[in-house]
Parts: structure tokens; C-alpha cells; sequence
């Protein structure tokens, strides 16, 4: 039921106090024709029915701090707490982006100090903070590559993006929205790019090749010297998509692979809200010579007056893509997450995410009931396949995802990446106990078990949901988005009428 | 499952040839894995199809995904049903569910393309694929 549909007519949360001062008359502050001809359609609850309303819904949610999220390539990792109560003091909540820049210093140094960290951490000469998230990110990091070439004389010739056939579906659709036409480069046995299909893809159109590694199957790009040097070789430029840094925080560095172009999600790997929780930060990293092109405006120190201050795009600017500074709350809390671990406690973020998918694929590989496409150890999350259970009772990575919600799993990403059949990809994030890990392992076997002995519970799954399976074809052509007001009002009405008798 | 009278592309496209003419579709296999289709992106009369190059896209609930030109040509029939009805795709992969029917400008592209023996040993070694455990 929508709040639309509870209260009653004349049903008040809170009434505003008796006027104080001298009343206007209505027509002296708005003209009547600018009024409203009926009364606004607003709910009519009292503040406990408010509460009740929202806080069941809130209880319907599934969220991190409920339970398991394996989610892959999503990282939906712990927020800790202390990122809130650093994001909630005063100096950092209760500031507006148009004070004068004195009067926020701390903020902006804040700012500065976030950007030498990315920079320190992603092996980058820059990094501009102002991306909305992470698809907001990888358009940013094409706008560059266009304004490169540009530069260079080259925009018009270099008009392909390539982009591996595992690929996060984003990447192929920011490089469509910039203008490029997509080059899919396809991966090879092993579940890397395929070395010598590049070497023959590359060319004068290139501009670009864009790359997860680890890659989308969990598995690092062990030839990814080589890959960047045929990229460059060819003229075009490295992009890196961050959503799998979590792999390698503190161990390696994308600078130090190739990369030219290096982007982030500060709500994956660093720890802020993620999802409907958000919003998101996609930062983006780039090399010395890309430094002209990015957008305005970076935080910068002066080492003269000892002041930070907003430092304006320069005249090769791709220009301003955001407005104000980007999401400056989000960026409290990343600063946050990164002071509190250090340098080691972010290398060991990368090291208990990579053991903690190792262990759960080793677990469910032990059971011998899932396809394990890979035989290589894994990075921070896996992938592996329905296909037996397909073959056998005609079930489908989403049964199986679907169950997996009765049991009490967020299930796994399911059906990408494209390259492997039936794809379950769960990422485990380095903040679950074994135990947690443990439950789910056994929560996979048993659903694959009772796929042999029982499949029509989970081809009807989920049984505990508030609604079961919906009609996603319904639900994709005729999308029903909003409250029909209508049907509220006319049964307001009808309350009135009833009440006046 | 793979009509022997047509020929087969490996994006899972078929063609059916008549004369100088050219009727496209998708396969058993391709609208399987898709899953249900919702809508169907199609190209106009007139325009021109460049073999290996997309000119249509299928949105099932499950992705987006393009459709590949099989063979180059002009379009001369496009199938108007599958704007209502996408679902023919599924239902009907190769007689209502077909998507363009093209004036073929090089017939010799068709050699390229696999018989239904072919289509069906690479569709089972797509399926196959991978397969340590």
C-alpha cells in the first residue's frame, strides 16, 4: 500500500503555529491566477502512521548491514560506522558550496589531500574528484581520450574503442555515448585478452582501449605489460575501469601496468553508501600529459600564502561536467576510510577480499556440483556456471539466484559476464567472517542439490519474499513508474463527502 | 532446431535465400539465450546492410544485444509485426519471428556462412566450451 492510500481526510503529523505577525491578504502575495484552483493532494497521516509506513519498508529492504551481498564486480563491502560520524561534523555537513573559499579550508584540504591519495594509490598524476559515479567516470575518461587526440590532430581518424568481450556492459555503452564505435576484442582459454587478436585489431583508428583487470571473471591480466605497450604503440590510450580495484589496493598499481586513464568508485572500493544508498563518486586518474584536458575545478595549495584554493579548467578543458565540486559527502567518507586503514590496511583490504574468494571457490569447487569454467586461482571474486543444472532439469543461473533469496542471500550477479553460460558471480568482499562464507558455500550446495531432487521449489522461488516471481516482461513493456494521483483523489473525495454526510 | 534450407552466421544470425533476395533472422539458439524478448530496435526500408556490422537490436529482459548483418544489402521488407510483438522471436524464430528481408549486393558472402551441420557442431561447442570443472 503506498502512503497515498493510508490516513484519513483532516488527519494531521503536524500543524504549523499560530500566525504571529500580521496577516496579508493572499491576493497582495500571489495573484490568483497563479494559485492553485483545488487543494494540493498531499497524504493526510499522523506522525506514527508515517513512521510505521516507512520503517516497513525499510524492513523489506535487503542491504549490507542485513546480511551477505556477494554480488559480483559490485563490491557491496561494510560502510564503517566512523565514516558517518566524520561525514556528520558540522564543519564538513553544515558548509555551502558558495562560501568564500577562506571560510573552507578544511574542506578543501580535505580535497587536495583525497586527490594525492587516489593519485598515490592508483599510480596517477592527477585526479579530479568531480564525477557523480562511476558511468559519470568512464564518459569523463572518453571525453579525454577525445580531447588527446584532438590535440593531436587525430580526433577524426581515431574514432574505435576496444573493449574486451568480458567487459562491464558500461564500458561499451560510454564509449556508443562519446561517439565511438566499439571494437570487441575477445578473450582467450585462459579468460584474458586475447593477446595476438589485439595486435591485429589495433590500428590508426584506435583511440583507446578500455580494461578491468582483474577482469570481469576475477582473473588478472597477467599480459597486461604487453597489452599496454600494443595500445600505445598503435597510438592509442590505455583506460582503466575501476570497479575490480579492490583486488589490487595496495598491492599494484595501474599506473605502474600501462594505464593512462585510471577510474574509481569511491562507493565500491572506498567504502561509501552504494547503490540506493548513494550517491556514488566515480574519480578519475590520468597521467602527466592528459593533466590539460581534465575538467575544472581541482583543488589546488598555494605554497606562498599557505591557502588551498578551486583552480578554474585550464583552456584544453574538456570543461566543467558537474556541478559545484562533485559529491563532497562521499568524499569524506572515502578520505575517511583511507586515513583509518593506511597504507597496510588497505593492502590487507585486497589481500582478505582475494582469500575470501579463493576459499569460497575452492569450497564450492570441492562439491563438484557447479562448472568451473577457470582452473586458475581466482582475485576477488569468481565465476562459475549453472550450465549442469540447465542440462539437468532446465533450470537457469536465475532459479538458482532466486532461491538462493529463501535461503537468506543477496544472490549473485547471474547471466554476465556474457563469455561464460549461466554465469554466477559472487564477490564475497573482504570484510565476511568465515562462517558467513561458510553458510553461503552450504546455501549453494543445497540449492544445487535440491535442483536434482526437487526443481519445481526453485523454479518457483523465492517462497519468503513479499512477492515471488514478477513479471519481467510485463514489467519491461508496460512500466507502471508512478502513483496514478487520480485514483487517490477520487476516493479523498469520496472520504469528504462521506464525513460531511 | 536448425532448418537445413538456411545458412548460418557465427553471431547466430540465419539467412534464408530466395533468388536475388535475402530473409534475416535469429536463431533457435540466439533468442534462447536471450530469454524473453521486450523489444525490438529495427532498421527502415531502404537502409543498407554492411556484413559483420549491426542493424538491429533485441532487448530481452535478460540484456540488449545487437543483431549482426549476415550478408551486405539493400533492406526491402522489414518485419513490422515484432514492434507490437517481439515475443514472435521467441516463439517463432524462423518463420514470424524473421526481421528484415534484403536485396543482396555481393551473393557471394553466402559462402561464408555455415550450413545447419556446421551451425549445430559450433553451437555445441559454444555449449561445451570451457568445460574443466
Amino acid at each position: 500500500m503506498t502512503i497515498f492510500e493510508r490516513g484519513a481526510p483532516g488527519r494531521r503529523a503536524y500543524r504549523l503555529p499560530v500566525l504571529d505577525v500580521p496577516a496579508k491578504p493572499l491576493d497582495e502575495l500571489v495573484p490568483p491566477r497563479a494559485r492553485r484552483q483545488g487543494p494540493l493532494l498531499l497524504p493526510e497521516l499522523s506522525e506514527l502512521e508515517v513512521i510505521r509506513h516507512y520503517t516497513d519498508l525499510s524492513h523489506r529492504n535487503w542491504a549490507v548491514d542485513v546480511g551477505f551481498y556477494p554480488l559480483g564486480s559490485c563490491t557491496m563491502k561494510y560502510n564503517p560506522r566512523i565514516n558517518e560520524a566524520v561525514a556528520a561534523l558540522p564543519g564538513f555537513s553544515r558548509i555551502h558550496p558558495y562560501q568564500p573559499e577562506e571560510t573552507v579550508q578544511g574542506a578543501l584540504e580535505l580535497m587536495y589531500r583525497l586527490q594525492q591519495y587516489l593519485a598515490e594509490i592508483t599510480g596517477m598524476h592527477a585526479i579530479t574528484l568531480a564525477p557523480a559515479a562511476g558511468a559519470h567516470g568512464e564518459f569523463l575518461g572518453l571525453l579525454l581520450v577525445q580531447a588527446y587526440h584532438r590535440h593531436r590532430g587525430e580526433e577524426k581518424s581515431r574514432r574505435q574503442i576496444i573493449v574486451p568481450d568480458s567487459a562491464h556492459g558500461t564500458n561499451p555503452a560510454s564509449a556508443a555515448l562519446a561517439g565511438y564505435e566499439v571494437v570487441v576484442v575477445p578473450s582467450n582459454k585462459e579468460g584474458g585478452v586475447d593477446v595476438e587478436e589485439l595486435r591485429r585489431l589495433v590500428g590508426p583508428a584506435t583511440a583507446g582501449l578500455m580494461l578491468t583487470n582483474p577482469n570481469t571473471l576475477g582473473l588478472f591480466e597477467k599480459e597486461i605489460t604487453e597489452i599496454a605497450s600494443i595500445v600505445h604503440g598503435a597510438g592509442g590510450l590505455l583506460y582503466y575501469d575501476g570497479a575490480n580495484m579492490n583486488a589490487i589496493l595496495g598491492v599494484c598499481r595501474p599506473g605502474d601496468m600501462g594505464f593512462d586513464i585510471v577510474h574509481l568508485n569511491l562507493h565500491k572500493t572506498f567504502s561509501t553508501p552504494h547503490g540506493g544508498g548513494g550517491p556514488g563518486a566515480g574519480a578519475i586518474g590520468v597521467t602527466e600529459r592528459l593533466i590539460p584536458f581534465l575538467p575544472g575545478p581541482r583543488v589546488e595549495y598555494d605554497a606562498t600564502s599557505g591557502k588551498y584554493r578551486l583552480q578554474p579548467a585550464g583552456p584544453l578543458s574538456v570543461g566543467r561536467i558537474k556541478e559545484f565540486y562533485g559529491h563532497f559527502g562521499v568524499m569524506v567518507r572515502a578520505y575517511t576510510y583511507i586515513r583509518m586503514l593506511g597504507p597496510t590496511g588497505l593492502r590487507q583490504v585486497a589481500e582478505a577480499a582475494v582469500l575470501n574468494a579463493n576459499y569460497l571457490q575452492a569450497r564450492l569447487r570441492a562439491s563438484g556440483l557447479y562448472v568451473f569454467p577457470y582452473s586458475r586461482r581466482c582475485m576477488h571474486e569468481f565465476v562459475c556456471s549453472a550450465r549442469r543444472q540447465r542440462e539437468e532439469s532446465g533450470l537457469r543461473a536465475t532459479d538458482l539466484a532466486k532461491r538462493l533469496i529463501d535461503y537468506g542471500y543477496h544472490p549473485p550477479t547471474v547471466a554476465f559476464p556474457l563469455v561464460v553460460e549461466e554465469a554466477l558471480m559472487c564477490e564475497p568482499t573482504e570484510t565476511e567472517a568465515k562462517e558467513t562464507l561458510d553458510g553461503f558455500a552450504e546455501a549453494l550446495i543445497a540449492v544445487a542439490r535440491e535442483a536434482k531432487e526437487n526443481p519445481d521449489v526453485i523454479r518457483e522461488a523465492p517462497h519468503t519474499t513479499p512477492v515471488s516471481r514478477l513479471d519481467e516482461v510485463r514489467a519491461n513493456r508496460n512500466p507502471v513508474l508512478n502513483w496514478r494521483m487520480r485514483q487517490a483523489v477520487v476516493q479523498k473525495e469520496k472520504g469528504r463527502e462521506e464525513e460531511r454526510g | 532446431m536448425y532448418p537445413e534450407d538456411l545458412r548460418y552466421s557465427s553471431e547466430h544470425e540465419w539467412v534464408k535465400v530466395e533468388g536475388n533476395k535475402a530473409r534475416i533472422g535469429v536463431t533457435h539458439y540466439a533468442q534462447s539465450e536471450l530469454g524473453d524478448v521486450v523489444f525490438v530496435d529495427l532498421p527502415s526500408v531502404g537502409d543498407t546492410l554492411v556484413a559483420g556490422q549491426a542493424f538491429a537490436v533485441i532487448e530481452s529482459v535478460k540484456s540488449v544485444s545487437d543483431v549482426y548483418a549476415p550478408v551486405s544489402g539493400t533492406v526491402v521488407a522489414v518485419n513490422d509485426r515484432l514492434s507490437d510483438s517481439p515475443e514472435l522471436i521467441n516463439q517463432s524464430p524462423y518463420e514470424d519471428g524473421w526481421i528484415v528481408e534484403v536485396e543482396l549486393s555481393d551473393p557471394s558472402e553466402l559462402d561464408n556462412l555455415m550450413t545447419a551441420d556446421e551451425y549445430r557442431a559450433s553451437v555445441a561447442g559454444e555449449e561445451a566450451d570451457g568445460g574443466e570443472d
